[in-house]
């Protein structure tokens, strides 16, 4: 793996005329973990899906474990990236056993890991619920063992301590930890300080989408 | 990660495990298109001769019509966070599109063959060429499975699902011919291999430009 995961130079993001990220230099190393706060419409989110590939910069360049955002060598790296947005990547119909088995069967990995991470997250006498009739911390907690399955080697939280019990907020500790350990790096967006500070190598303010100095409240 | 035909059969799975969660299809375009075939006898008259004329092509048209009511089906149709977790998995474009195609077409088959009966007691069109017909069946549920599959990735793309019948109509005219009239070919006993190899050219043409599109199309839905 490349010792540095994120290497974003110059970044600038615009929807229309409206400009969302400016300028923005921000690096993550393997096995660093970044904290990213700012106010509600400063770029975090936006951030957060161009380190994904997801979105494309209007300007600037960047690499994401090693591969440039423009390049289509950025295709041959998202399965190495792990998102977890505000919106539960889940399907609402589906159990979520059958949400955790198709990841798994998808990034193949073995159907054997599924009741075990499903366990891991506390999920294993719920596992036959539908998606729709759980709640969002059980949700929130199927998406972490989606995480534990897929083993990125970069891991994006946009919000992961929102609505999360204690004991679930320890398993986003746990995936950061593993992270981690695994060589690999996070970023983890949050209004909740006191949960995020303590995992995090360092905190970065985003103001107005473009990188400030944060001092802690 | 899995190979090609590991990520369609999945795809493909989930949106049929989807379908009989929701019932979208069995339990609302099916009955809706029942109704429609037994509608237009009141519309046009009960004379007999008529309607055995009329029966095929009525048939095949109803299917052409609730027939792209099933293939963009919301069931079938994945969520910007949906869209973003499969990418994320590394999944391939092209096989997204082979697993959503092939749902859709197992559920095209099976709206084609709750509906046969139905035109069948309805129109009597007194259908000659069982053999011809069992491969007629699934070579327009192949098409426009591809082809509602392709016009919903387009329309995602552009973030314009009222396109949808623009982009459908064009191209389902050579399957709704070659549907209905090789039914007459085989009613009146005309030779219809060249409408045969016509649906197989339409199918072949719609999975190729599916397959190759994929990718572009998803990108430029972001």
């Amino acid at each position: 793996m490349t010792d540095r995961l994120v290497d974003l130079q110059g970044i600038g993001v615009r929807l229309g005329d409206t400009p969302i990220l400016r300028g923005l230099v921000l690096q993550v190393d393997a096995g660093e973990v970044i904290g990213l706060v700012g106010a509600n419409g400063s770029g975090k989110t936006t951030l957060l899906r161009v380190v994904a590939t997801l979105m494309a910069p209007t300007s600037g360049q960047g690499r994401v474990l090693g591969a440039a955002l423009t390049d289509e060598a950025r295709f041959d790296i998202r399965h190495r990236i792990g998102l977890i947005g505000h919106t539960p990547a889940l399907y609402p119909n589906l159990s979520l056993e059958e949400n955790t088995r198709f990841i798994a069967r998808l990034a193949g990995a073995g159907d054997g890991m599924v009741g075990a991470a499903l366990d891991q997250v506390g999920l294993a006498g719920a596992r036959h619920r539908r998606a729709i009739q759980c709640s969002h911390g059980m949700q929130r907690r199927a998406e972490f063992a989606r995480l534990l399955i897929t083993k990125p080697d970069l891991v994006l939280l946009d919000e992961a301590h929102a609505g999360l019990d204690r004991h679930a907020a320890d398993l986003v500790a746990f995936i950061v930890d593993g992270v981690r350990s695994r060589g690999g790096g996070a970023m983890l967006v949050s209004h909740e300080h006191n949960r995020m500070t303590p995992l995090a190598d360092r905190v970065v303010e985003l103001r107005n989408g473009a990188i400030g100095t944060w001092e802690a409240p | 990660m899995s190979g090609f035909w590991t990520q369609a059969l999945e795809i493909a799975r989930k949106d049929l495990r989807t379908e009989v969660r929701t019932g979208e299809v069995f339990l609302i375009t099916i009955p809706f298109g029942a109704v429609a075939l037994m509608l237009i006898p009141l519309a046009v008259g009960t004379e007999t001769a008529l309607l055995r004329n009329i029966g095929s092509g009525m048939y095949w048209t109803i299917v052409l019509l609730f027939g792209v009511l099933v293939a963009l089906r919301q069931s079938g149709v994945e969520g910007t966070t949906q869209e973003d977790l499969l990418s994320l998995l590394g999944i391939d474009p092209a096989a997204r599109f082979a697993g959503r195609a092939g749902a859709t077409t197992l559920l095209l088959l099976a709206f084609e063959l709750v509906l046969g009966p139905v035109a069948l007691a309805l129109y009597d069109p007194q259908p000659k060429g069982w053999l011809w017909i069992a491969a007629l069946i699934p070579l327009v549920a192949i098409g426009l499975g591809l082809l509602g599959t392709l016009a919903a990735a387009i329309a995602t793309s552009i973030a314009s699902m009222a396109l949808v019948p623009l982009l459908v109509a064009p191209l389902s005219v050579p399957i709704l011919l070659a549907a209905s009239q090789t039914m007459d070919g085989l009613r009146y006993g005309n030779t219809i291999l060249g409408w045969i190899l016509l649906l197989v050219t339409m199918d072949l043409l719609l999975a190729v430009a599916g397959v190759l599109s994929a990718r572009p199309l998803q990108e430029a839905s972001r």
